[in-house]
């Protein structure tokens, strides 16, 4: 357990540690919020689907999630870059201890970069229906959080090096983000798009978020809130276990 | 204290090590000596438990550490070739972050980071992140962290690359020092033939994967009949010059130092 804790701990310090990099990164939700939220809000809201600021807001927070729980297990590849990953794998420790430190270290530095995104929403005029569905909102962040880092770690152990971060980023970050709804409702879509939206895991967790902070006409859930739950629990577990296979296996 | 019997290690159709056998007796610093490519590192890491030897039996203290990984792993300490450190931490945080992994009590953890630390001079920089730290210092930092969990056995894989004179003699005289105070094997490799003189009691000599000498430095001189390790060395292994392909780390490192303007 020790081992665990002081792993998770060891991701916490080196995110507070680097400012630049958290500043860095609310960039690019930001533009997604402000450009997009107030640049198609007219249009959204001809469409009768009401304030878009209030709908990609959920979305926003979702792919900072995405984002920086998938790179957080990509940071092994740093990790095996510079060494400490030899550290951690010849000590006395069970790799699945290490993998369930560093996956669980990743996801929380992911839910607190979301909590500082909706921050930055409600500053953009962004507001929650229902403040006191706030926690199970921050459930779906660490749902969302744990699957992908658990699939960032899965891929970071089967990568040698960089060459293959270009591949994944356009081939597999952001299809997930983009099929995820987090930037359109996923009602009506045309067949070929409305199947490939269900088959993304993002999908449920941005729907689960959306119905927790909008809750109310006219957004409508394109889940019900018991199918989101299930797939990412699912979901979440299968990639676990996949993660702590691909970990096992890494030789230096 | 290890004994290595008929190692081989094969990647593919190329044999990196080939029927290697050595032992190395409780408390001996022990040289292992090869050209680039020898196939030094591959030994250490099978012996670390990094590798799985293709065939062939190791033993720790009298234990497999494919079968006892974990109980072997705490037996020994390892330095190795390149940095492993974690840059964004401090050097007490290094330290601490080790004694968890080894399972050193929480006591007896402040206690001896405190010790070490004092003894290889970084006291005064413990609660600085180890990226401002200059190699030297991150080369003492890593053998003390080596050394924190007591270890029965100290691998140290070329841990003078790239240090200045005064750091290497330091270096080499705080791992005596702890050598002859808690008796621990040290097992190393090395690219300077003075120090491995002046360090080991016994020496081995690899190249292309097997093993063509051992013996005190002494005997090897006498053996090849030269007057110095370095020319026994050359004339053991020959003056032809080694290339090692770069591999995938080394190809990174450089993309780092591109992205990263050299920070780390």
């Amino acid at each position: 357990m020790s081992a665990i804790y002081i792993l998770w701990l060891r991701e916490l310090k080196r995110y507070t540690r680097s400012r630049a990099q958290i500043v860095a990164s609310l960039g690019q939700p930001m533009l997604y919020l402000l450009v997009l939220g107030f640049g198609l809000g007219p249009v959204f809201q001809r469409a009768g689907n009401g304030n878009y600021l209030q709908f990609v807001g959920p979305g926003v927070i979702g792919m900072t999630v995405l984002f920086s729980s998938i790179f957080s297990g990509l940071g092994l590849l740093w990790d095996r870059q510079f060494g400490f990953l030899k550290e951690t794998l010849v000590a006395p420790v069970p790799r699945l201890q290490i993998m369930i430190g560093r996956t669980l270290g990743g996801a929380t530095v992911s839910v607190i970069q979301g909590l500082l995104v909706m921050i930055v929403c409600m500053i953009a005029g962004f507001r929650p229906a229902n403040l006191s569905l706030l926690p199970m909102a921050v459930g779906f962040m660490i749902a969302i959080a744990v699957v992908f880092a658990a699939l960032g770690v899965a891929i970071g152990s089967s990568l040698q090096d960089m060459q293959g971060f270009q591949l994944i980023m356009n081939f597999l970050v952001m299809p997930i983000y983009f099929l995820s709804g987090a930037l359109f409702p996923l009602t009506g879509l045309p067949k070929a798009l409305a199947v490939l939206t269900s088959l993304d895991p993002l999908s449920y967790g941005v729907d689960g978020l959306r119905t927790m902070l909008l809750h109310q006409p006219p957004f409508q859930p394109a889940f019900q809130l018991s199918t989101n739950v299930t797939v990412l629990v699912c979901v979440g577990a299968i990639l676990l276990v996949i993660g702590a296979w691909r970990f096992s296996k890494i030789e230096i | 204290m290890i004994k290595v019997q008929n190692l081989v290690k094969t990647f593919g159709s190329f044999t990196a090590v080939k029927d290697v056998s050595f032992d190395v007796a409780t408390g001996e610093i022990f040289a292992f000596l090869g050209p680039n490519g020898a196939g030094k590192t591959t030994t250490i890491k099978m012996l670390t438990t990094l590798l799985r030897p293709t065939s062939g039996s190791i033993e720790l203290d009298g234990l497999d550490p494919q079968k006892h990984q974990n109980e072997a792993r705490r037996r020994f300490g390892i330095v190795f070739q390149d940095p492993s450190l974690d840059g964004d931490l401090t050097a007490w945080e290094n330290m601490e972050v080790h004694g968890v992994l080894y399972h050193v009590p929480h006591k007896v953890r402040r206690h001896r980071i405190e010790e070490l630390l004092k003894l290889f001079e970084l006291w005064e920089r413990k609660d600085d992140q180890v990226k401002k730290f200059s190699g030297g210092m991150k080369r003492r930092l890593e053998i003390a962290r080596g050394f924190l969990h007591t270890p029965k056995i100290l691998f140290l894989d070329e841990p003078t690359l790239g240090l200045d004179p005064q750091s290497r003699n330091q270096l080499w005289n705080h791992v005596k020092k702890v050598n002859e105070a808690e008796s621990v094997t040290v097992f190393l490799t090395t690219h300077y033939m003075d120090e491995a003189d002046r360090v080991a009691h016994r020496i081995g000599v690899i190249d292309h994967g097997k093993l063509v000498a051992q013996g005190t430095p002494t005997e090897i001189k006498e053996q090849t009949g030269t007057e110095s390790l370095e020319d026994a060395f050359l004339a053991l292994t020959g003056s032809t010059i080694r290339d090692e392909s770069a591999d995938a780390a080394d190809q990174m490192r450089q993309f780092a130092k591109m992205w990263s303007g050299g920070r780390r």
